[in-house]
């Protein structure tokens, strides 16, 4: 197939930065995984109305509640990061403005994830 | 050497009244709400592991009527997000393209949704599941 870029954009070599379809990708193989852990997710919530501390703690202690949790959660945040990014690179055009909310919304859902990880480990763990 | 690349998306082409362009909006409207809502799933999480009292914290804060009403619209963009979703999906292995398939399949999402959400809130407000 005939290459569509100029001869001039290939010198210059700007543009893809070849990460595109990883993201894109990434953003599917979450979003399939999500179908599931939402369901379930919805369903916890609602077993867990008017729990009181000692019931939220002996619910999110047991294993297979603690792991499926954090698999929710992580990769809810992993999905809402991938899905912001994209968002902010079709609206916001300022390149200051661009790259500054994209780095604000990757620090943020990592510390989200560390604050996550840390509390599901103390609870299981029981700490 | 700066090179002016096209910019997406051109909103002010598409009729923003058809249903198509409405859902679309709403998909990534509603998943910038749901981005908003992992900082609540963050707290929750947290103030269970931090001990009764930051749960008692939690609970007071959503017990809060108008916090209720905040949850319940978060319900109805996950349920929205989740159908759509899975209609983007399908959009992407190639299927549902049709305009017919693309107005039946946006209603059934938002017939879905509303049921899903619906359902839940009722749920919610008889005491849960428990």
């Amino acid at each position: 197939m005939k290459n569509l870029r100029s001869p001039l954009s290939e010198a210059v070599g700007l543009g893809s930065a070849k990460h595109g379809f990883s993201h894109w990708y990434w953003q599917r193989v979450t979003a399939i995984a999500l179908i599931p852990l939402v369901i379930w997710f919805v369903y916890s919530v609602l077993s867990l109305i008017g729990a009181s501390h000692a019931q939220a703690t002996a619910w999110l202690s047991s294993p297979f509640n603690a792991a499926i949790m954090l698999i929710f959660t992580l990769t809810a945040l992993f999905h809402a990061q991938t899905g912001l990014q994209v968002v902010i690179e079709d609206y916001v055009h300022s390149k200051f403005a661009n790259l500054t909310l994209i780095l604000l919304i990757k620090f943020a859902s990592v510390i989200m994830a560390t604050f996550a990880v840390i509390s599901v480990l103390k609870v299981v763990l029981g700490g | 050497m700066q090179k002016e690349r096209p910019l997406s998306p051109h909103l002010q082409i598409y009729k923003m009244h058809q249903l198509t362009t409405l859902l679309s909006l709403l998909h990534r409207s509603t998943g910038i709400v749901l981005a908003v809502g992992t900082i609540l799933l963050v707290y929750w999480l947290t103030a269970i592991a931090a001990g009764p009292e930051a749960y008692a914290q939690l609970q007071e804060c959503f017990g809060h009527w108008f916090m209720q009403l905040l949850l319940f619209g978060w319900t109805f963009c996950l349920f929205y997000h989740l159908c759509n979703g899975i209609r983007h999906l399908f959009w992407d292995i190639g299927k549902g393209f049709e305009i017919s398939t693309l107005y039946k399949s946006g209603t059934v999402v938002v017939i879905v949704a509303a049921i899903l959400t619906a359902a839940t809130i009722f749920t919610a407000l008889n005491g849960g599941l428990s």
